[in-house]
């Protein structure tokens, strides 16, 4: 599904330049449940955005789905991100003047839905999220677990390819943190590829296989049998 | 793009924070405001000051004759002369494009002894010998009776037509003057009508103590002859009585004998050559109107710009956000642009009703009065100034749009992403 190989970046800080990614290879298969581990500088993030299209690497290819991904136009990458990818923030970020069944409704408000289906769509995602009683409320009449869910249910909502997740429990209480990864795995039970970035080590327990970020390269790749959320509910 | 959807992004945007929306329409509401009141007032001024023209051929001019100033074909410098009948003929004959060549001949004047007795009242007024095209260059609105008409004129008739100011001095209220007779200058006159002259610059009080006689029956009865004492000389339309001026100057010149660059021997007065001074007032009045309003229009503009960039920098994130769920670049810079030009047309048209509202009241409280001695008549914008305000306030919508927007793209969606 994903396939990167030899990914440099540096952001360029004043004179200096700061090199966050040093070479990194790596393939994700389609189903995979994956979590990238690192202390903060290890250039996850930017890893994440890279994989996400947000940023682009000064060197090395990224395939996604077959389609190279390299020199895309903004409107092209803006297609592409919605076609392709889903994303989860640490901060949510849904928007604030829209209730919840419309932020779920908003990636397909881009892919030029009629209005109608669109709410439907967005409807049944809620409803998996659980959240369907909830769907005319704006985001700061929700709990964080709430608005994490919704932000899932959003990211779902297009059908991507690949869920990327960037801390999606960075801002939870650890009964709420489970609960959203418990989200995560079913929705990765049915089959879906998601990429999740934490710097904790019991949400990376319940992904299949972590990957270890140290100064921008690869330090370890190992495959784990998966902690299931629901248990530690 | 105009689909329902990108209508409610728009309200939703815009009712997310009333109180700044409220205050940055109210500057471009002040500005349109300001351009259709001044528009409508300049429009009222010239509304009023035109009521002073209105009915009179301004393509007129009036000619009288002065002393000779230079000595010519052994005539000397000095000398009086007057125009004839055969001048009127003679004008008639070779100037094309002239509607109407009254000559007139006068007795009396401002401030002259009395002339005109009735029974045991006297007064002096203006009396003038006509024909009945004055009416038309000249118009007064005949209030009972009728004019002078062409069979007073064959007929050489003694009848008269008075002003309103004349029936006050000579006769009783209540008085009906019809058939009666007045005598002026010794010679009794039938009168035959009343006129009252609408207002001509002020001298509205002169304006109603004139008589008029047939030109004919003038002439005879106070020996002038074939004598011409002035002319009212008007143009037909599409025709411009101050170019045909020089012409029917020459005419008279080479007729009476006076050397043609002898420019004050004849007197001449060019109404069409006032009005266009008028005219031309209020072309830049209008122009000042213009500049003024569009100015303060300019000053609301830029608020909505500057608001609208601050919105774009309050809602980076969001913006942010938008993109990485799928949003190009185009439909957010759509966004911020539809959000201000919605906002401008909207307070725009809030001002505009606001304006016409104050015009509806102006005109309400105008109507209760007399506005014909006013220089203020019905202040108006026709739909045309409107819709140039609205257009005005498209593309300024547009423009105030087109800096936030291009901000709104300028960040990439991950330092976007990154604001919070």
């Amino acid at each position: 599904m994903i396939e990167i190989s030899n990914l440099h970046k540096s952001y360029k800080m004043g004179a200096n330049s700061l090199h966050v990614l040093k070479g990194i290879n790596f393939k994700v298969a389609e189903g995979e449940l994956l979590s990238i581990m690192g202390s903060s500088g290890s250039g996850k993030s930017t890893l994440l955005n890279i994989l996400g299209m947000l940023d682009e690497a000064d060197e090395g290819s990224y395939i996604l789905d077959g389609v190279h991904i390299k020199n895309l136009s903004e409107k092209l990458a803006a297609k592409y991100r919605n076609k392709f990818l889903g994303f989860i923030f640490q901060s949510f970020n849904l928007i604030g003047y829209k209730n919840a069944l419309d932020n779920v409704a908003l990636p397909l408000y881009y892919q030029g839905m009629a209005r109608g289906e669109r709410m439907d769509r967005a409807m049944s995602y809620l409803e998996k999220v659980g959240l369907a009683d909830w769907a005319s409320h704006l985001p700061n009449e929700l709990s964080g677990g709430q608005k994490q869910r919704v932000a899932i249910a959003r990211a779902l909502a297009s059908d991507p390819k690949v869920l990327l997740a960037d801390e999606p429990t960075g801002a939870l209480d650890t009964k709420t943190s489970y609960e959203v990864m418990e989200l995560i795995q079913e929705i990765n039970d049915e089959g879906r590829t998601i990429l999740v970035v934490t710097h904790e080590h019991d949400i990376a327990q319940m992904t299949k296989r972590i990957v270890n970020l140290k100064d921008g390269v690869i330090i370890e790749d190992t495959l784990i049998s998966q902690n299931r959320a629901a248990q530690n509910v | 793009m105009f689909s329902r959807d990108r209508w409610s992004e728009i309200i939703e945007a815009l009712t997310a924070n009333w109180f700044r929306t409220v205050l940055t329409a109210f500057g471009v509401l002040w500005g349109i405001f300001i351009l259709v009141i001044l528009l409508a007032a300049g429009k009222g001024l010239e509304n009023g000051v035109k009521q002073g023209f209105s009915g009179i051929a301004t393509n007129t001019m009036f000619m009288w004759t002065q002393v000779a100033s230079k000595p010519y074909k052994g005539m000397p410098k000095g000398r009086r002369f007057s125009y004839d009948m055969d001048d009127v003929t003679a004008i008639k004959d070779q100037v094309p494009g002239l509607r109407f060549v009254s000559p007139r001949n006068q007795l009396g004047g401002f401030g002259g002894a009395n002339n005109v007795v009735r029974g045991l009242n006297t007064g002096a007024f203006n009396v003038y010998g006509d024909y009945p095209e004055i009416i038309q260059q000249e118009p007064m609105d005949i209030t009972t009776g009728r004019f002078i008409n062409y069979s007073d004129i064959n007929d050489k008739r003694k009848v008269a037509v008075i002003g309103e100011g004349v029936k006050t001095t000579l006769y009783d209220s209540g008085e009906d003057p019809l058939g009666t007779y007045i005598k002026i200058n010794g010679v009794n006159f039938m009168v035959i009508g009343t006129y009252k002259k609408k207002s001509q610059g002020g001298d509205i009080e002169e304006g109603q103590k004139q008589i008029f006689v047939p030109f004919t029956a003038f002439s005879q009865a106070f020996n002038r002859g074939d004598k011409v004492g002035w002319m009212a000389i008007t143009a037909r339309d599409g025709y411009s009585i101050t170019e045909l001026k020089e012409n029917i100057i020459d005419i008279v010149k080479t007729r009476h004998t006076i050397h043609p660059e002898d420019d004050r021997a004849i007197g001449n007065f060019d109404l069409y050559q006032e009005f266009s001074k008028v005219n031309g007032l209020f072309i830049a009045l209008k122009a000042v109107a213009y500049f003024v309003g569009v100015l303060v229009l300019l000053s609301g503009i830029i608020g909505i710009s500057n608001i609208m960039l601050i919105v774009v920098k309050e809602r980076t994130n969001e913006i942010g956000v938008r993109r990485a769920l799928g949003a190009t670049p185009w439909s957010i810079r759509g966004q911020i642009l539809m959000e201000s030009v919605f906002l401008t047309i909207i307070s725009g048209m809030a001002g505009i009703i606001l304006a016409t509202a104050v015009i509806w009241l102006v005109n309400i409280q105008l109507s209760g009065m007399d506005t014909s001695e006013m220089m203020f008549l019905n202040p108006s914008v026709n739909l045309g100034v409107v819709m140039i305000a609205l257009s005005i306030l498209i593309i300024s919508g547009l423009l105030a749009g087109l800096i936030p927007a291009q901000q709104a793209i300028r960040v990439k969606p991950v330092d976007a992403l990154r604001t919070e």
